[in-house]
């Protein structure tokens, strides 16, 4: 058995009685990505002598002390979308190849004060926007479960990375379904938290309104001792929230009895494959079985969720990208005569095909004469979808259905097809435009490739969402399968 | 056809708070290039801004002092334009919903009283600075200045001259300068104004094409630069042409104003609200706070001058101008009842110093005190009005105080009949001329003779007692 079948807390036993050491934790990450980052390719960055360094440190303190952090000596992937001081953070995009940065991430401080040890960083989707990672600005990430499909996106290296034992966890980033996605191709967990529960600070912004970082695990009560170490009010993000930080450890109790949980008809419905379908069918069996309430619900505006996702994110994330000009860091394209030029033939190189139609897309949405029409009106619809959502949580604690329409599709499936790829981000945007947390947990195989159930909770109710998450994965089996790297 | 000119005018106030907008970092200035920055200020992929409570308060402060109504909602949004020194490539500023709105001010041009309405004002960040390299070889940007809070006020386009409108820009400085919150200084940059204007025909309702003058440093350029502009405007009108509509610069050295850009190239700033930053709510509570904080402002305390101390109106307007001038007034009349005679050494002898220096009344060095004691010695009659004259010239170079000057100099005015009329005597007879001609009526031949005692006790001697002894001997 490989160190990496053991759960967070048996690491942590073991590490504090001895047993084991970050070293020894450190080096099976590197064996294990020696055998199988030529399939996978999750990361774009590996710091090897950073992380046995830190390794080493760690063991120190083990040594002198009792007191570590219950993540101390993990080995965990960092999306590239999240900074990292003097560590190369490019967002997979050619435009900050060269980008150092000066500073670090809320986020990634709070684990180094974990006393995680980060591996690398992972790779995505270029500034996060795609759903499979082929939009990498430097190379695709090939789905541990089968190596001819996606792992989703656009945090696909940060779920590969876990899938396929590289490391212990990942942190990724959810703008319209980007942790969960991906973590229901790869087989793996994948929280979404509360909007303003995890600080944004140094998470380099797509859309500001809508991007969380959030953990990727093995299962839930990973997620959970992750979430407890990155959540909690930040003074440097002003959309953090100042909120109490329940103990998320202690609500795993596995009892949901009398839980009241809504399914809604419109994420049952046409779209979704029908062996997607029957897995999620079961999952509510399980769940009842365990004296979860479950009945049918309605989240009417549904279907406008996608298009108003299309036009807010790219309409932020329109301005959010426009600072990279070549001006004070990243690429600068060279043989420029004058800075308007400049300004054109470096963001023309410096950014991939996806990320050029939505910088394109918001544009064009927040001009003068066309912002009524198109931003004013996504932002009325945006308070229609949370308004669906606050009206089933008066009568429901948690809302379930699966995490995506399908299973992971095809390498190069969709890359030509935006609008195809965009669709298939329908169960995962509303929670976003929402600002709910949501949860994916493996919840069975087709056709030997991961579904995902969605579990999706009130603001600030991670607990009630862990908890079920928890319930489930008690009395299933799916997360204890591991990927085989298999083709065809 | 007579055309009305219709100026409406934009100003920009840097806030004077301790550190920038939505970052810590320090706001002095003339600080070494971009040594006050950070990953925030320098728009670094991943940093977010935190609005600095004080810039708020600042704004409500001045948006009080100027008669607006305050939103109790309040917000950020973006403008979005592509320049070397807006390192995000958006101005985090506000669109739809300004701090301040529907204020008004008071100016008064000769003689006329006229209200100026204030469209609104609201909170920005500053951009930084770009200069031309010396070496020729491209140009460097520093970014000290980004983020330095900043308010816009933008009146209606309620006046109707130049020099309304430079007179509505004085007040609007000194108003801004009382309360505190901001330098208003033109020529560091802290009071910037760029000017909308028109021309239309006398009598018409509806406002002529505008034009956008930027660029006048200086309340003289503003002046300058409006004019040059209906001169231009009035030329190209009757000649039958039709103004452009477009944005120009005004060249103080050349004194023309040089087109930018026309209105085809005008930017789509895609405003949107910021989603970095969340909505302001300012409570009743808040802005009663901040309103009990402002100080007496200029209109209110002009009047107090006229009424309180009987002067006149144009003298009680020239010591309220600034904040610092009426300070320096109000503090000397703790020395001394006269407030007449105290006004007029300030508005005269003080002024044209300060004016001849090129200095501010802060950088001089004479005290309220110096001038207070002053004021006392000559009432006292211990030295003359005119002595007072070179005492006080003398405080405003070497910074001492009366006592100490009159002491050094031997300037203490001679008081004793006795003296004085030895001299009287002596002058009767030395100008037997004068003494003929006053005696066959020629009343000014007395000044003369007074003349002569003073030159004789380097004008030392009590005037009014010189003027009766004469009179007696004669």
């Amino acid at each position: 058995m490989s160190l990496f079948d053991l759960s967070i807390t048996e690491v942590h036993k073991r590490l504090k009685a001895k047993e084991l050491t970050a070293i020894d934790l450190v080096e099976e990450s590197f064996k294990r990505i020696a055998e199988v980052e030529k399939d996978v390719q999750s990361f774009l960055l590996i710091d090897e002598e950073g992380a046995r360094k830190r390794a080493k440190a760690i063991d120190e303190d083990i040594a002198k002390s009792e007191d570590i952090g219950i993540l101390a000596g993990l080995p965990a992937g960092v999306k590239d979308n999240i900074v990292t001081e003097g560590i190369t953070t490019t967002c997979a995009s050619k435009i900050l190849e060269n980008y150092d940065p000066i500073y670090s991430a809320t986020a990634y401080k709070r684990l180094l004060a974990g006393q995680a040890i980060m591996i690398g960083k992972m790779n995505m989707d270029e500034f996060a926007m795609g759903s499979s990672t082929e939009h990498s600005g430097y190379h695709s990430t090939y789905n541990p479960w089968n190596l001819d499909y996606v792992p989703g996106g656009s945090s696909g290296g940060s779920a590969a990375s876990v899938a396929a034992g590289e490391v212990y966890f990942s942190l990724g980033s959810d703008t319209g379904g980007s942790i969960r996605q991906p973590a229901s191709f790869t087989g793996i967990v994948g929280l979404k938290p509360t909007y303003g529960l995890v600080s944004r600070f140094g998470l380099v912004a797509f859309a500001s309104s809508l991007d969380q970082i959030g953990p990727l695990t093995k299962n839930v009560e990973d997620a959970a001792h992750v979430l407890q170490t990155i959540a909690g009010h930040d003074g440097k993000d002003s959309t953090s929230a100042n909120v109490h930080i329940p103990d998320y450890i202690s609500a795993l109790t596995g009892d949901i009895k009398g839980l009241k949980i809504g399914v809604p008809k419109e994420y049952m419905g046409e779209g979704v494959d029908s062996q997607v379908k029957e897995k999620i069918m079961d999952a509510m069996k399980v769940l009842e079985g365990l004296g979860a309430i479950i009945e049918e619900v309605s989240l009417p505006h549904t279907e406008y969720a996608v298009p108003t996702y299309y036009i807010l994110a790219p309409s932020e994330a329109s301005s959010n990208l426009a600072r990279y000009d070549g001006v004070r860091y990243g690429v600068r394209a060279d043989s420029a005569e004058n800075l308007l030029e400049m300004y054109k033939k470096t963001r023309s190189e410096g950014f991939g095909a996806e990320v050029k139609r939505r910088i394109m897309l918001g544009t064009y949405a927040l001009s003068s004469g066309y912002y009524d029409a198109y931003y004013l009106k996504a932002q009325k619809v945006r308070t229609l979808i949370k308004q669906d959502f606050e009206n089933v949580f008066e009568k429901y604690d948690l809302i379930l259905g699966p995490t995506v329409p399908t299973t992971a599709f095809k390498m190069g499936e969709k890359i030509s097809d935006p609008l195809t790829m965009y669709v298939n981000d329908i169960l995962t945007v509303p929670v976003n435009l929402a600002g709910l947390p949501a949860i994916s947990v493996p919840a069975g195989f087709v056709n030997g490739l991961p579904v995902g159930l969605q579990l999706i909770g009130k603001h600030f109710d991670e607990t009630t969402i862990l908890r079920a998450a928890h319930a489930f994965e008690q009395h299933t089996e799916f997360h204890k399968q591991r990927a085989q790297l298999v083709r065809g | 056809m007579a055309y009305e000119t219709v100026i409406g005018l934009e100003v920009h106030a840097e806030l004077s708070t301790e550190s920038k907008i939505f970052c810590d970092c320090s706001t002095e200035f003339g600080a070494p290039a971009n040594s006050h920055t950070c990953p925030v200020c320098l728009g670094h992929p991943g940093v977010l801004p935190v609005i600095n409570k004080q810039a708020v308060e600042f704004a409500m402060k001045a948006a009080l002092a100027l008669n607006c109504e305050i939103s109790t909602e309040t917000k950020f949004d973006r403008k979005n334009y592509f320049y070397p020194d807006s390192p995000k490539a958006y101005q985090i500023s506000q669109y739809d919903k300004p701090i301040g709105k529907n204020g008004w001010i008071e100016i008064e041009v000769n003689g006329e009283k006229k209200i100026i309405r204030i469209n609104r004002l609201h909170m920005e960040e500053d951009a930084g600075k770009s200069t031309h390299s010396e070496f020729g070889d491209g140009t460097l940007v520093d970014f000290n200045r980004v983020g330095v809070p900043l308010i816009e006020i933008v009146s209606e386009a309620d006046m109707r001259s130049p020099e309304e409108a430079r007179t509505y820009l004085e007040k609007l400085k000194a108003i801004i300068q009382y309360t505190g919150v901001s330098d208003v200084k033109m020529e560091e940059g802290s009071l910037r104004c760029d000017a909308n204007i028109s021309l239309r025909p006398e009598g018409q309702e509806e406002f002529g094409t505008k034009t956008e003058l930027k660029n006048m440093n200086t309340f003289k350029g503003v002046q300058r630069g409006l004019e040059y502009e209906v001169k231009r405007q009035t030329r190209v009108l009757k000649s039958g042409g039709e103004v452009v509509q477009e944005t120009i610069r005004w060249n103080e050295e050349k004194g023309i104003t040089v087109s930018m850009r026309s209105k085809e190239e005008a930017h789509d700033y895609r405003y949107f609200p910021d989603p970095d930053l969340v909505d302001m709510v300012i409570d009743e509570e808040w802005i009663e706070r901040v309103k009990a904080s402002l100080p007496e402002l200029p209109d209110v305390r002009k009047a107090r001058y006229v009424e309180q101390f009987g002067l006149t109106d144009y003298d009680a307007d020239i010591l309220t101008s600034s904040k610092a001038l009426a300070d320096f007034f109000e503090a000397t009349l703790e020395y001394t009842k006269d407030a007449k005679s105290a006004a007029n050494w300030i508005m005269g002898d003080l002024l044209r110093y300060l004016n001849e220096e090129g200095i501010e009344l802060e950088e001089s060095k004479v005290t309220p005190k110096h001038l207070g004691e002053m004021l006392q010695m000559i009432e006292k009659g211990t030295i003359s009005g005119k002595i007072g004259k070179t005492v006080f010239k003398e405080m405003l170079d070497a910074g001492k105080d009366a006592q100490t000057i009159v002491k050094e100099k031997g300037l203490v005015q001679i008081t004793d009949e006795g003296e004085i009329a030895n001299i009287v005597e002596a002058v009767i007879e030395n100008n037997p001329q004068s003494v003929e001609d006053y005696r066959s009526g020629k009343q000014q031949a007395i000044g003369f003779l007074v003349g002569q005692v003073m030159k004789e006790t380097k004008g030392k001697a009590n005037p009014q007692l010189v003027n009766k002894l004469i009179i007696e001997n004669l």
